[in-house]
């Protein structure tokens, strides 16, 4: 995704520079959602303010919205033909292998530092508890109660002491 | 009410889904299955299909639990939603608060979050894997299949970085089980 948005937003249409790129790349990581809907509304919003921002970030999703759409509105018939659903029984079983895949991914990226990797194990172990337990336990308040953690260690910490507050 | 309910559980994952496209599949499944919206399986083909297809998974996947729900009006409503935050984030920063990402306590919250969600990710990840393949032993139903094409698949996967140094991609990967499914379901 980011090379197709670089080609086009700073090398073709000249709408923001490279630096500008490398920030918005920056801010995408840290803010929720896709850095697609990210790109779009900064760009949008530099070259034309908050209609430009909605307008760019419309014109991102409308592609995805009618095709998945289309699909939708098909996919139940094509799984009644036999070898179409046969074929889904297969790709179920490669969608947990694509999940674990990019969970790893994020992992070899992330800074290895003690306090992180507690969290990372502890939201791993009782995600897993969770789900083969049924528990009624949505990974929302996880996330919640990891944030709430993390702040309070901080704060604990007080001054950020060469590891809390630093990049 | 189901647009009520569309708009604020997506509202939710919107808000949430640090980490990228996949950072929202675990909230999405969570959403959708607490609601009650579609079963596990149903949810399972969304994702593969939103992977093959153009554009971010979770606005797809908003799209389709959207229109499943309550037609195109369901679709635009949660689409709406999972967009919103990322976008009054994005403003926001650019508008007023430049240095928002640069404050010490944004940062500690944004510490704890991050590994949390990939926690969760791997953790998702593994329990489908297993979910489909290893739980269901003690089930009459138990398809022998399952485990042996998890098996083929995992191999090739996260065999093909280390035997021709490049790593498979997702859609590949989709294609060839795809394909598996065919043959050993269909023969």
């Amino acid at each position: 995704m980011i090379p197709i948005i670089e080609n086009i937003c700073v090398e073709k249409k000249k709408w923001i520079t490279h630096d500008e790129m490398m920030d918005v790349t920056v801010i995408a990581e840290s803010t929720p959602g896709p850095i697609a809907i990210n790109c779009a509304t900064y760009v949008g919003y530099k070259q034309k303010g908050i209609l430009g921002a909605i307008a760019a970030t419309l014109g991102v999703v409308l592609p995805s919205f009618i095709i998945i759409y289309l699909i939708s509105v098909f996919l139940n018939d094509l799984l009644e033909i036999s070898w179409i659903a046969n074929a889904f029984k297969g790709i179920r079983i490669a969608v947990g292998i694509l999940i674990l895949n990019a969970g790893i991914n994020m992992f070899v990226k992330m800074k290895k530092r003690t306090i992180p990797c507690i969290i990372l194990i502890c939201s791993f172990i009782a995600m897993i508890l969770i789900n083969i337990f049924a528990w009624n336990f949505s990974s929302i308040f996880l996330l919640l109660i990891a944030a709430v953690i993390s702040l309070v260690i901080f704060l604990v910490q007080g001054a950020p002491s060469g590891k809390g507050g630093e990049k | 009410m189901i647009y009520l309910e569309l708009f604020i559980g997506f509202l939710i994952v919107g808000l949430l889904s640090f980490g990228g496209a996949y950072g929202a599949i675990p909230l999405i499944r969570d959403v959708v299955l607490m609601f009650g919206w579609l079963d596990e399986e149903v949810l399972t083909n969304m994702i593969a299909v939103s992977e093959s297809t153009p554009g971010p998974i979770m606005v797809n996947l908003a799209t389709y639990v959207g229109s499943s729900q309550a037609g195109i009006p369901g679709g635009i409503i949660a689409t709406f939603a999972v967009v919103l935050p990322a976008f009054m984030i994005i403003l926001l920063i650019m508008v007023v608060l430049k240095k928002m990402l640069e404050n010490k306590y944004v940062k500690a919250v944004l510490g704890g979050l991050k590994p949390c969600i990939i926690g969760i990710i791997i953790s998702t990840g593994c329990y489908m894997i297993l979910k489909n393949s290893i739980l269901p032993i003690f089930r009459p139903s138990y398809d022998l299949w399952a485990p042996v094409i998890t098996i083929i698949l995992a191999v090739l996967f996260f065999g093909s970085k280390a035997v021709i140094k490049k790593k498979m991609s997702p859609i590949v990967l989709i294609a060839v089980s795809g394909v598996l499914g065919i043959i050993v379901y269909g023969v």
